[in-house]
């Protein structure tokens, strides 16, 4: 690499900060102040971005870049009154669950609008050309991106020091309590901030048309790189979004200078990795006060009474029966629902009894979905074989990425095992050679005896039931008690001999390992497992069977599943739209029953 | 000014107010005694609407507010400073009052700036410092000032002299003294019955959440047998 390309990659990487800073500014302040993450960031981005080409059409660029930014500001704003208001006293995994929706039906709304295809952004006048930078051309308008970064970060920075409203808003950050007994009206502040971090992220959308087409995948992928410049520089911290953007976006341009563009992906979840470990709090955030007036205790997971295992058991019995009514589609449709029940309460096992709020569940599943492939396809094992060491990976990844995670709590905590599942994801996404790559791997068939519907509905049903019982009894063990302490108070839990991490390191291994005996169900049933298996939607299904059911209900994380899995095939096979729908439906779940489907029932049934 | 009847409150499942009544006149400092637990700092929070009031009423010059959020109440003149000071540590003293200001109110005197720094000789050393770089005892008169940025009619004060320096107790018994000359209605809590002495003029004493005793503060003074019952330790 010589002296000029060194420059040149530096210059990319400096282009390439500004806008995701701006985009990662936005996640940030929203975050500062509501306390919530805003997983539908990227999706105003990507609204950012569509609006834009769509104005500079008949408007010309420089006119749309406001246009789509403030359009942005004023959806953001609708949003926050429309929907956000009524959550902010939810349970901050409803909350990320109602911006995930939202993500789906932006990106639906999108479709429906713009069509599927990308869209071409214009150039920018006065910006099209470029310049010579150590002897090679150098775009102009990269210049222009070069200089705005700095220039937000210095009007951001006069607004928050500078007038009452920029005061306000760092005093709420701190303690929004407090600020409201001082009479700060915190509806209206929550709006302007949530309609400032819209508007960032417009913007940031719409100065991206010059660089990149508009299209339909870009927003989980921006929300992502934003969730790991936030977490590197500070949650809340907007000097630390702006440092850790330019490393970021530094790190990524070297990576595509030196010839290794696969490995961006990679690098930049290991460099959150890594300074997560060493940071927990990143670069220049600062270890969070602790939650001021939180509910304390979670409600004692009651253990089922006898009538209710009876009922459970009554349960498997009809369900062992279900072969000699039906056949065909109804079978199918019962495995898919067996495999997901399995893999909600395994992540309701950490979610819930452990409290680690896990963003990347799906990780394991599909660990366990590819260990099992990979035996059968190229360690050439027999499938039975493949079916029961497959979940192996699943655990033995659980147990890597575990070890790191439990050492974080709260929010760091379901970013870290975002960043994991999205390493798997491009491990097994870009491994063309090993795993099948971006096709992944087919030819995934059941032995022959096992090959009928109701024979393999037989097998999973025994291995979800079994997998079940166990990880619902291993909860009213002295491990399970003692993982209830250690959630609800780490402190005193420690300070009586429980090795809180330890425990937590265990819990998220067989938690992992189970998920994987799903992901392995899962791939025979399907004769073929693709990236998908272990992508971030994937994890925030799971999220949603278990929420939808509720967190800290025993039996919830199953009807979720039915209901979620039974959900998705209706409205799928029928629907165009069916990402929107399933988006409007959970929003309207989350809306509705705040404490998921059981707890609203065993409310009613109480009062 | 401030009327509680028969308030009921509480966290969870746990009630910790009893129809709890109390009245407080302007010009008047009211104390609530009581041991570690009695219901203190929950009555004050309930009638900032920090905490939902369960039953019963809370008026402040004729108006229910009850039912009011806490930004409704502090902008109706009622400031309230907490036990714990929850100072914006990120904000510098300047900073911390102006999240406290609202503007001038009619029939509550009206501070700015200057006039605290009078009040608090300290803080006018230090506008710039941030509220995590002070000493408790200048945290205490910040958080102080910055509730009297919003003009009140009538403040609450949870445990003011808690923690803090003899020297800096009496300044803070000096502090409330020259509200109660402004007319301002004063509720505070404490559980110092030698401070509580040297501000009050009535004291409610409360025990698991029900008003046990309610008399002048001379007369609690002769009482022994209530001193002894709920306050001494």
């Amino acid at each position: 690499m010589t002296y000029s390309s060194v420059l040149i990659q530096f210059l990319n990487g400096l282009a390439g900060a500004s806008t995701l800073f701006l985009v990662a500014a936005g996640l940030s302040l929203i975050f500062g102040v509501t306390r919530i993450i805003n997983f539908a960031h990227g999706s105003l981005y990507m609204l950012g971005m569509y609006v834009a080409v769509w104005a500079a059409e008949p408007l010309g660029f420089w006119w749309s870049v406001p246009i789509a930014a403030l359009a942005v500001a004023v959806f953001g704003a609708g949003v926050e009154i429309a929907l956000l208001r009524r959550i902010y006293g939810a349970p901050e995994l409803l909350q990320l669950l109602a911006t995930f929706a939202l993500v789906l039906i932006v990106k639906d709304f999108t479709l429906w609008q713009w069509g599927p295809e990308d869209m071409l952004g214009p150039r920018a006048p006065g910006f099209s050309g470029a310049v010579e930078i150590a002897g090679r051309p150098f775009p102009e308008y990269e210049l222009f991106l070069i200089g705005f970064g700095p220039l937000v970060l210095g009007a951001l920075w006069l607004l928050l020091t500078r007038t009452r409203w920029g005061t306000l808003v760092r005093a709420a950050t701190q303690d929004r309590e407090m600020a409201g007994a001082l009479g700060v009206n915190q509806k209206w502040l929550f709006t302007g901030v949530f309609a400032l971090g819209a508007l960032l992220a417009g913007l940031g959308g719409a100065l991206q048309i010059p660089r990149e087409p508009a299209t339909l995948l870009i927003d989980l992928s921006v929300v992502s790189d934003a969730f790991v410049v936030v977490v590197v520089g500070g949650l809340g911290s907007i000097g630390g979004a702006f440092v850790a953007a330019l490393l970021i976006a530094e790190i990524k341009a070297f990576c595509i200078g030196l010839g290794f563009s696969q490995l961006t992906l990679v690098v930049e979840f290991i460099v959150m990795a890594v300074v997560l470990v060493l940071r927990p709090w990143g670069l220049l955030g600062r270890v969070p006060a602790p939650a001021r007036g939180a509910g304390g205790a979670e409600p004692p997971l009651e253990a089922p009474s006898p009538a209710a295992i009876g009922a459970l058991l009554a349960l498997c019995g009809a369900l062992a029966l279900v072969p000699a009514l039906s056949a065909g589609y109804t079978l199918v449709l019962l495995t898919d629902v067996l495999v997901f029940a399995l893999f909600a309460v395994s992540l309701h096992f950490i979610m819930g009894p452990a409290g680690l709020h896990s963003f990347g569940h799906a990780a394991y599943f599909g660990l366990g979905a590819y260990g099992a492939g990979l035996l059968l396809v190229r360690g050439g094992l027999p499938m039975e074989l493949s079916l029961l060491l497959g979940p192996l990976a699943g655990g033995l990844g659980a147990v890597l990425f575990g070890w790191f995670c439990v050492r974080l709590s709260g929010v760091y905590l379901a970013m870290l095992t975002l960043a994991f599942a999205q390493i798997a994801w491009s491990v097994v996404f870009q491994w063309d050679a090993f795993t099948g790559g971006s096709n992944g791997l087919i030819g995934i068939w059941p032995a022959p005896w096992l090959s009928s519907k109701t024979a393999y509905y037989y097998v999973t049903l025994a291995l979800s039931a079994g997998g079940v019982a166990l990880l619902w009894r291993a909860l009213y063990s002295p491990f399970g008690y003692a993982l209830r302490a250690g959630r609800d108070s780490p402190l005193r839990a420690d300070a009586i001999g429980i090795d809180v991490r330890g425990l937590q390191w265990a819990a998220f291994s067989l938690a992992g390992l189970f998920a994987g005996v799903a992901g392995a169900l899962y791939a025979f049933s399907k004769g073929s497992i693709s990236p998908e298996s272990l992508s971030v939607p994937r994890s925030v299904d799971g999220l949603v069977m278990v929420l939808l059911g509720g967190i800290q209900t025993l039996t919830g994380p199953l009807w979720g599943a039915a209901l979620f899995t039974w959900l998705q095939d209706a409205v799928a096979r029928g629907i165009d739209y069916w990402r929107a729908v399933i988006g409007g439906v959970v929003l309207l779940l989350v809306l509705a029953f705040p404490q998921g489907l059981t707890g609203f029932l065993r409310r009613r049934s109480a009062a | 000014m401030l009327e509680l009847r028969a308030l009921s409150a509480g966290y969870g499942r746990a009630q910790i107010l009893f129809e709890l009544s109390l009245e407080a006149k302007p010009g008047e400092v009211v104390v609530l005694l009581g041991r570690n637990g009695a219901g203190k700092s929950t009555t004050l929070k309930t009638v900032m609407g920090l905490l939902r009031t369960r039953a019963g009423e809370v008026r402040f010059d004729g108006q229910r507010i009850d039912r009011l959020p806490p930004y409704r109440i502090a902008r109706l003149g009622l400031g309230y400073v907490p036990e714990d000071r929850r100072i914006f540590t990120d904000l510098s003293v300047m900073e911390n009052l102006e999240v406290g200001r609202q503007e001038p109110r009619a029939g509550a005197p009206h501070w700015t700036p200057e006039r605290l720094f009078a009040l608090f000789p300290n803080l006018g050393r230090m506008p710039e410092r941030l509220g995590g770089r002070m000493s408790g005892g200048e945290q205490q008169m910040l958080t102080i000032a910055r509730t009297l940025m919003g003009n009140p009619r009538a403040v609450l004060l949870d445990e003011p002299s808690e923690g803090l320096a003899p020297v800096i107790v009496d300044q803070m018994a000096q502090t409330i003294l020259a509200l109660k000359k402004e007319g301002l209605c004063v509720l505070l809590c404490e559980q110092n019955l030698r401070f509580a002495h040297l501000v009050g003029d009535r004291a409610y004493v409360v025990e698991k959440g029900h008003v046990r005793y309610a008399g002048t503060m001379a007369e609690l003074e002769k009482n022994d047998a209530v001193r002894e019952q709920y306050l001494s330790v």
